[in-house]
């Protein structure tokens, strides 16, 4: 299943990630490399076999419904590029 | 007065309660060793002069009236990865720059109730993303340890917790903090000739650490003995009702699990571990670590972990898979980077690109790719599915053993530049890999040199939450190793 340029392009927008042709190229041939070596997984008889959903056999904890943390608006956006009056502040996305 | 970077962890927690020096002394010459050396190790990224001094006095305070935790007064060095509230917190990534979060990691806060002193944080590969130290965005770290022979070269010291090893191996600090989600507290340890453990998933809590890949991220020590990890992992493990996926199991006493008795324990030597190719030094190695263990009275057997192989390319799909969501965050909106465009769009893609590293951009691209609609069975599921029979393995080879030994790592430390191909260094973490995949505890412990004077690890496995019988069976080796190679001061 090998990756050509466009795949790249299609994930890369994906991954909200821009890529310039150059970038695309190189890339390209690290995937496929990487993708070519997992391959091998694919000897491996899975028939049957459940796929991994927690390493550590545990039961979910549970708490009270109830609020443990909050009103602190001044530490959730402490580190945000551009904020103001408690709001995170973007590029103007609706017209 | 010695100089007191010398001591180990073990020796300072002795020195300070026997009020020999005080915290305030051995956390100013371990400051004085970093202003003089860093510069050359690039180990820290920040140090917190004035923090560690405040510190260092609160301990003092708590010290002469008898008080004081654990590790009152003992100077650490903490991997970037840990939020640190109101200090430097990047996982040596430029896209979080300037982030100094409101608030502290579970393990850290744990570190200062137990009386801890913060020195700075410790270079490491970009989110953990690497085994070598060369991604991080703050450059390359350097092991203080260099081939005999007058080659004056550097090496790499490993990674992801390349700062964390260096800083320990050039005694910058007494201990330090790793995480490790394949490999990366083993087998930076392994290259720099320290002790390190990865304990089970879930023992120490993950809350407040950068996350790579959630189902494979643990936090652990380097130390520059095993009762100094010991020591150190009874004070970061704890039950968190921050983590969902930490365990709430009382933290056993691991210094206590150190008797130097291992007569009738029963060792396993897997065979799947012995590789094509795997250089001499290594093979003896792992040689004399099963004669070591022998000697002492265990009982060394052959077992069998059929699905050895299929760990790491099985990893190189679910670790970019967990590192493409987790990472999804960095959009230059709440934190961080941010590289302004008009669309909203362009300014998340720009962002990004600007702000990831090649490695880092490599897996998310990988995850993003085999995540996507088409090929998540074909990757993604099947990888799971190859990971329930990794961890198989590992329960039918602990039906006949308690323990299992392998080597550390594949070679011992390179140089910077040495290995260019992804797959190539990929392959560093082969023996670590697995255990990580199987959510088990693993610990290496110096074992040797090879040739070249330069330090090489063995790796000892244990069952989930049984980390006790590996500070016991790492205890015995290191006393059998008797491991007191240094590298020669140049730093």
């Amino acid at each position: 299943m090998a990756v050509d340029e466009a795949t790249v392009r299609r994930i890369a927008k994906l991954a909200r990630i821009s890529v310039s042709d150059d970038q695309a190229h190189a890339i390209e041939g690290e995937l496929n490399t990487i993708l070519d070596w997992v391959e091998q997984l694919n000897e491996v008889n899975v028939e049957g076999v459940e796929p991994m959903t927690s390493v550590v056999e545990m039961s979910m904890k549970m708490r009270d419904d109830e609020v443990a943390d909050g009103e602190c608006p001044e530490k959730v956006i402490a580190n945000a590029p551009a904020n103001e009056e408690h709001f995170y502040l973007v590029p103007k996305v609706v017209e | 007065m010695s100089d007191l970077t010398e001591l180990n962890l073990a020796q300072v927690r002795e020195g300070l309660r026997g009020k020999d020096f005080t915290s305030r002394e051995i956390t100013d010459a371990y400051l004085e060793a970093i202003d003089t050396s860093n510069a050359a190790l690039n180990a820290y990224i920040t140090v917190t002069h004035d923090k560690a001094r405040a510190m260092a006095d609160a301990s003092d305070a708590k010290l002469a009236s008898g008080e004081g935790g654990a590790l009152e007064g003992v100077p650490l060095g903490i991997k970037d990865l840990f939020a640190t509230e109101g200090v430097h917190t990047q996982a040596c990534s430029h896209i979080l720059d300037g982030f100094e979060p409101t608030y502290e990691s579970t393990v850290t806060q744990n570190l200062w109730d137990d009386g801890a002193v913060m020195l700075g944080k410790l270079n490491m590969d970009e989110f953990a993303m690497g085994s070598s130290n060369e991604t991080s965005y703050y450059g390359n770290v350097v092991n203080p340890w260099r081939r005999s022979g007058g080659d004056n070269a550097p090496l790499v010291p490993g990674g992801s917790s390349g700062g964390s090893a260096s800083a320990t191996a050039a005694h910058l600090c007494v201990a330090a903090t790793g995480t490790d989600t394949g490999g990366s507290i083993r087998q930076p340890a392994a290259l720099t000739g320290l002790v390190g453990i990865k304990p089970t998933y879930g023992r120490c809590s993950r809350w407040g650490i950068v996350a790579f890949a959630s189902s494979l991220d643990q936090a652990g020590p380097l130390t520059r003995t095993v009762r100094d990890s010991a020591i150190m992992l009874n004070s970061m493990a704890s039950p968190d009702p921050k983590d969902t996926t930490c365990v709430d199991m009382p933290v056993p006493d691991y210094e206590a699990a150190l008797t130097g008795d291992v007569r009738g324990l029963k060792v396993g030597i897997p065979k799947e571990y012995r590789l094509d190719g795997m250089p001499d030094e290594i093979e003896t190695l792992w040689q004399q670590g099963i004669d070591w263990l022998r000697s002492a009275g265990a009982e060394i057997k052959d077992v069998s972990l059929p699905h050895t192989k299929y760990a790491l390319p099985a990893y190189y799909i679910v670790a970019p898979a967990e590192a493409s969501s987790n990472l999804a965050r960095y959009d230059g909106v709440r934190y961080g980077l941010r590289v302004p465009d008009d669309d909203v769009v362009a300014m998340y893609e720009k962002t990004r690109s600007e702000g990831f590293g090649p490695e880092v951009k490599r897996r998310v691209l990988i995850g993003t790719y085999v995540l996507s609609a088409g090929y998540y069975d074909a990757y993604y599921l099947r990888a799971q599915k190859v990971r329930t029979l990794i961890k198989r393995d590992f329960e039918q080879a602990f039906e006949d053993v308690d323990v299992l030994l392998t080597p550390a790592t594949p070679s011992a430390a390179f140089a910077p530049g040495e290995i260019t191909d992804p797959v190539h260094m990929y392959l560093n973490d082969i023996f670590t890999v697995t255990v990580n995949m199987a959510g088990l505890p693993g610990i290496a412990v110096p074992a040797g040199l090879d040739p070249k004077g330069l330090p090489l690890g063995l790796q000892l496995i244990g069952k989930a939450f049984d980390e006790e019988t590996l500070f016991r069976t790492a205890g015995v080796l290191e006393e059998a190793a008797d491991f007191t190679a240094r590298p020669e001061k140049w730093w």
